[in-house]
């Protein structure tokens, strides 16, 4: 009797933000035929891939772990499954696009090329988008933090010249064009000289 | 002269210090160089970035760049270190528990007198069903090499005798606090760490098992050697003069303070400061342990890559990855060190350069004068601690030799 069964590749995700980990979770599963699992605590590491025996292990560049996991590689490479980093040549520009992205994936040898490719391309993908996500959201913390010291520096400037809001912005504009400099960096200096002269 | 960026990886450890002080300093800014520095968390990210293009170079351990050059877990690359980071200034650590079985807490012990004592306990461990865990930084560190040739040396068989394991430098004290190992090799500031927290004290420093062991390198591709030579051999000659004012005590306060800084090693002044002046505490609480040359930065050529370094470190590899020792193999591994770059960039200068690229490693029991550039070079003791010499012309019947 024959069976057609679908081999399903098992990729690792061992990322210590949970948040990452889940939205790379979700963009891997609209790929057909495979299974992910997430791992987020480094004490489990080692045994729990060696209970899954992954096909693919992705692990981002800043988790400390890493070296760990690749002393495990090394040793299971005298084993039945051995994991390898990418060992085709071909795929180095995948690889630099990964590591671009902030990713390293290891890959079980003779893993067929056309199956790991998809699976990369959207991580890297994902691991971008979480970047620019954060990054967004870092700088839209930024700008909150200055619209809160140009806040501060405009009622300063009210207090002590008894002017209205719009001119009191003006001066701090007018003073930041004159000497170059950015609108916060002028309101910082308000600020400070406020603070250290006392109220 | 336009000023040429290099972008430098590295792990916060006190032993990356000579790049960093010679940008702080203004060294590398005299040469005509500005480096950036890329911190990381593992050595496995500060190889991919060098290897992918995100550094120029990097601080890496020795066995590490020899390892990479030969393909051992990843395809071969050749690397090139034109210049020695340092030697030593790593340590053994044993739990509290361990320690005061096999050593007198706060002293230094003798390595074969503590081999012995701890080989009681290793048996007793091992009898008991739970072999004695001890932790390591990296499969391809000298920490690695240099633990199992102390172990061996004293009659325990690393892989069979004891369980070693992989553990990330910052997490030895947590590892140690929670049981997960026994003991630990890793370098500074780490081992401090475990005795601030009370979670360990250190019995041994790796100076003590071979007085002069290679550490960290300067390691970078071969091709981008071969593009930005010029600049390799400017930040050579700026890490010569950062280490200069590095051994020089009245700076110590200022170069603690900048290494220990948030982007750098992020790590309390004080503890940065027991390796820099080689003044280490061993066991909380006790007065610290005054040990010359727990790392060496500078003097006596130390940054000078001897070939006959990497041939011992290929050597290790042999011997503990069960690999065929290969004559081509130790031409490549050998090759990874790049002494005639080193010479290149210093040739012009009044500094010490060997007059040799090669020598019997533990050879010397004395000080001693060797030829050099201009004059010669006193060279201190080198010895092993179990006094074997390593002709690296002999490799094959080295091997033979070893427990």
């Amino acid at each position: 009797m024959l069976h057609c069964t679908v081999l399903h590749v098992r990729i690792v995700i061992v990322d210590e933000n949970a948040g990452r980990a889940s939205i790379i979770e979700e963009g891997l599963s609209a790929l057909p035929s495979q299974e992910v699992y997430v791992l987020t605590d480094r004490h489990e590491l080692v045994s729990r891939i060696a209970e899954i025996e992954p096909d693919i292990v992705l692990i981002d560049l800043g988790n400390p772990a890493r070296d760990v996991l690749e002393d495990y590689f090394a040793v299971s490479r005298a084993l039945a499954r051995p994991i390898a980093m990418f060992v085709d040549e071909s795929d180095d520009e995948a690889i630099a696009a990964s590591i671009d992205a902030g990713v390293s994936a290891y890959v079980v040898n003779g893993l067929n090329s056309q199956r790991i490719r998809p699976v990369l391309d959207l991580a890297v993908r994902r691991f971008e988008a979480f970047s620019r996500l954060q990054s967004d959201l870092a700088e839209a913390r930024g700008k909150l933090a200055g619209r809160d010291m140009i806040d501060r520096a405009k009622r300063i400037i009210m207090d002590s010249k008894g002017v209205t809001e719009p001119e009191a912005y003006g001066e701090l504009r007018r003073k930041a064009m004159s000497t170059n400099r950015r609108i916060v960096e002028i309101a910082e200096a308000v600020v400070t000289a406020h603070d250290l002269m006392g109220e | 002269m336009a000023t040429r960026e290099l972008r430098i990886g590295f792990l916060p450890l006190v032993d990356a210090c000579l790049p960093i002080l010679a940008q702080e300093h203004g060294f590398a800014e005299e040469e005509g160089l500005h480096l950036t520095f890329v911190k990381d968390v593992s050595w496995a990210t500060v190889l991919d970035r060098l290897l992918y293009g995100h550094t120029e170079m990097a601080h890496m351990l020795a066995p590490l760049a020899i390892a990479t050059t030969l393909g051992r877990g990843r395809p071969a690359q050749q690397l090139a270190a034109p210049f020695v980071l340092g030697l030593n200034g790593n340590a053994v650590t044993l739990s509290n528990e361990l320690a005061a079985k096999v050593a007198k807490p706060g002293k230094l012990s003798d390595p074969a007198a503590l081999g012995a004592a701890l080989k009681v306990e290793v048996e007793r461990a091992k009898a008991s069903g739970k072999a004695l865990r001890l932790g390591v930084v990296h499969r391809y560190s000298s920490h690695n090499y240099k633990l199992r040739y102390w172990l061996a040396g004293c009659g325990i068989r690393p892989d069979e005798d004891v369980e070693m394991v992989v553990v990330p430098p910052p997490f030895v004290a947590d590892a140690l606090a929670s049981g997960e190992i026994d003991g630990a090799c890793v370098g500074e500031p780490w081992n401090s760490i475990c005795v601030d927290r009370n979670v360990g004290s250190i019995v041994l420093f790796t100076a003590q098992i071979w007085r002069r062991g290679v550490e960290k390198v300067l390691a970078m591709r071969e091709s981008v050697l071969d593009e930005r030579r010029e600049e390799t051999e400017a930040l050579i000659r700026a890490m010569r003069r950062a280490g200069a004012h590095f051994i020089e005590p009245a700076n110590f306060e200022s170069n603690c303070r900048i290494l220990s800084g948030p982007e750098y090693l992020a790590a309390p002044e004080g503890m940065v400061k027991q390796a820099v002046t080689d003044r280490i505490v061993l066991s909380k609480g006790s007065p610290p342990i005054h040990y010359l040359d727990f790392m060496f930065q500078h003097s006596e050529a130390a940054n000078f890559p001897w070939v006959s370094q990497a041939a011992w470190l290929y050597s290790q590899m042999v011997r503990w990855d069960s690999l065929e020792f290969n004559p081509e193999d130790l031409r490549k591994a050998t090759g990874t060190f790049r002494p005639d770059v080193y010479r290149s960039a210093l040739k012009d200068t009044n500094d010490d350069l060997p007059g040799a690229n090669s020598k019997v490693e533990g050879s010397v029991r004395q000080r001693t004068q060797v030829g050099a550039q201009t004059g010669s070079i006193t060279l201190s003791e080198n010895r092993f601690f179990d006094d074997r010499t390593f002709d690296p012309e002999h490799i094959e019947d080295y091997l033979e030799s070893l427990p």
